[in-house]
């Protein structure tokens, strides 16, 4: 499928070609905003879609509490010596290593789950520009076809587009 | 922050990107310097492990002594990071965005580093394995989790895992432009390690709700940490370590000790790498404000910690502390206080003084003696006196291979800071660019005033 990119100088450019694309046709989703830093979200129109990236904690915690107390209560009965009277599943000194472990597991897959999210690792060789983290603000259109292509890039250089790039015509 | 200059993105490029890409003179003589005091650092550990503990003063009863004192020192100092990164990014303040990531590195420099001194502490550091991990699976004898000591390496890995993730999750769209921004190999290893980042809405988005995520999360731990370094004093029956305070205690002396290494840090970031639009006298400011706070709650919890002792009818807990409190270690006590207390607060009472750098750094070095010396009053006279009927009282001074090994530790941590500096930038580019797009500047009456805008 064809990709349009569209350079802008100043996100108010980018913003108003933005519009201009959804006048002619295109949907929050048929374009993508790219930046070298974060934007107030919805700052172009554009819709980035919704993640599930709190659940990924909380997956981790559970997977991290269940091998703390594996490792816990598990080593402890395989070799059960008493020391100095104490019980041998002792809550206290077990809760810190599951403690630890939670909260290892909720680091480890925030974590992956700010890649899986985020479509990382990205191999594809999708349109783009080393000016973009020069400040440029990219808008890369995805069409169905080329005519809908030549549209994009007539709306992107009619907006102000400093250069407007195609990849992947038929 | 106000003070902000006016910078377009390419400014801030070049100027953030200098220290990766341009290697100054002055970088080769620290390397060649820092690489020499490591090299001692290395020698002497081989001493070490090649004569056993011997080569040290440690004898009975103080088996606790420089490497020890060093190693909860470097984790203090780690607790810098995590103070500084994450309460201010939950808190969105603004001030924080210059000095994050050299704060989140100093946090895994000094973690590894106050790791490294445990393993130096049992003389035979292959045998340290045996102790943190499960071992011997033929007669089934695995490590007493019941152990303070073994508390202690699943808080430090838990600790420096979540760091080396917060650096690393920040530092992703910073090494997509290191990869626009060089050339040949360069570029092929950021391009690699930015796993194709885009900077498109989405990933905006779950980057920052990564970053809130993690420094939510890594808080708990944060306080953790130190709070078992804490328990294996506090869990032994040894007067003078078995106290309730300490866990308290420990966590704000080590935000003290780690914010004020950071003040030396940013000082020397900004005159190494130029960088004096983007470290200003406001940041010391702000830093001076916080370091008010926690330097009168550490001496709370100190006198607390020496009242108690006096004055709790515990036999064994009053000599403790008297002996403390007496000569030799009085002197050291004072030492420890005027650096820690009564130097440099009052100092950084005064505007005029948190704004000048010099006498920033100055009391920052002050306080980080201050709290070597603490940790240094709290193991070495409690084990000088630890059986109080047993007649096995003793003394201990350092060997020159325990101070080589001190200067190591130092020189370590400074050795990896510089490294880390030559190869990834050590202020967040994209974060100082978010600043940008969300200042503004409005006018009342004849003032032109900048502002932070915020949803």
């Amino acid at each position: 499928m064809p990709s349009v990119l569209g350079l802008f100088q100043s996100a108010d450019t980018a913003a108003a070609a933005a519009d201009r694309l959804q006048a002619s046709g295109f949907g929050p989703t048929d374009y993508e905003v790219l930046t070298g830093a974060p934007y107030p979200e919805g700052a172009f129109g554009e819709d980035s879609g919704d993640h599930r990236l709190f659940i990924f904690p909380l997956g981790g915690a559970m997977i991290g509490f269940a091998v703390g107390l594996m490792v816990t209560a598990g080593t402890q009965l395989s070799y059960p010596l008493v020391t100095a009277g104490k019980p041998i599943l002792g809550i206290p000194p077990m809760f810190i290593i599951m403690y630890e472990g939670t909260m290892l597991g909720a680091l480890i897959f925030t974590i992956m789950g700010v890649i899986f999210e985020s479509r990382l690792p990205n191999l594809t060789n999708d349109l783009y520009d080393s000016r973009i983290t020069e400040g440029y603000v990219g808008l890369v259109v995805r069409c169905e076809d080329d005519a809908q292509a030549d549209t994009a890039q007539t709306t992107l250089t009619e907006a102000g587009a400093e250069e407007v790039k195609q990849q992947g015509r038929s | 922050m106000h003070e902000r200059p006016r910078l377009t993105p390419i400014q801030i490029n070049r100027d953030l990107l200098r220290s990766v890409l341009e290697t100054p003179l002055v970088f080769y003589v620290l390397l060649l310097l820092l690489m020499g005091l490591v090299g001692l650092g290395v020698i002497a550990a081989t001493l070490m492990v090649s004569y056993g503990l011997g080569v040290t003063g440690l004898n009975h009863p103080v088996f606790w002594g420089f490497f020890i004192i060093n190693f909860v020192f470097w984790v203090g100092i780690s607790h810098a990071g995590t103070m500084i990164s994450a309460i201010l990014r939950l808190s969105a303040a603004e001030w924080r965005r210059p000095v994050v990531r050299a704060a989140e590195v100093m946090t895994v420099f000094s973690l590894l580093t106050a790791a490294l001194f445990v393993v130096l502490h049992t003389g035979r550091p292959w045998r340290t394995l045996y102790w943190a991990f499960p071992y011997d699976f033929v007669r089934g004898i695995w490590p007493d989790v019941r152990s303070p000591l073994v508390w202690d390496p699943s808080a430090i890995f838990t600790y420096l895992t979540g760091s080396i993730l917060f650096v690393y999750a920040a530092l992703i769209p910073d090494l997509a432009l290191a990869r626009d921004q060089t050339t040949g190999w360069r570029r092929a290893v950021y391009g690699v390690l930015c796993l194709g980042w885009r900077g498109n809405a989405r990933q905006w988005k779950l980057l920052n709700a990564t970053g809130l995520l993690l420094s939510a999360l890594i808080l708990p731990v944060f306080v953790s940490v130190h709070s078992i370094v804490s328990w294996d004093f506090g869990m032994s029956l040894v007067p003078g370590w078995h106290v309730h305070i300490f866990a308290p205690y420990f966590v704000v002396g080590a935000v003290l000790s780690g914010v004020a290494a950071v003040i030396a840090l940013m000082a020397v970031m900004r005159s190494l790498f130029r960088l004096h639009d983007y470290i200003r006298p406001e940041h010391f400011d702000m830093i001076g404000r916080l370091l008010i706070v926690v330097a009168l709650a550490w001496a709370y919890f100190y006198f607390i910690d020496v009242i108690f002792a006096l004055l709790s009818n515990e036999e064994a807990e009053y000599q403790v502390m008297k002996l403390r409190l007496s000569p030799p270690y009085l002197y050291l006590f004072l030492l420890m206080i005027t650096c820690n207390v009564f130097l440099p607060v009052p100092i950084w009472m005064f505007r005029k003084f948190r704004r000048n750098i010099g006498i920033m750094v100055w009391t920052a070095i002050v306080v980080n003696i201050g709290m070597w010396l603490e940790r240094f009053l709290i193991i070495i006279p409690t084990l000088q006196r630890r059986h109080p009927d047993a007649f096995a009282w003793g003394d201990y001074s350092a060997s020159l291979v325990e101070i080589t090994l001190v200067i190591f530790s130092f020189a370590n941590v400074a050795l990896l800071l510089l490294l880390f500096s030559k190869i990834f930038p050590v202020i967040p580019i994209w974060e100082e660019k978010e600043g940008h797009i969300w200042k503004r500047e409005f006018r009342i009456g004849k003032l032109r005033l900048p502002a932070i805008v915020r949803e």
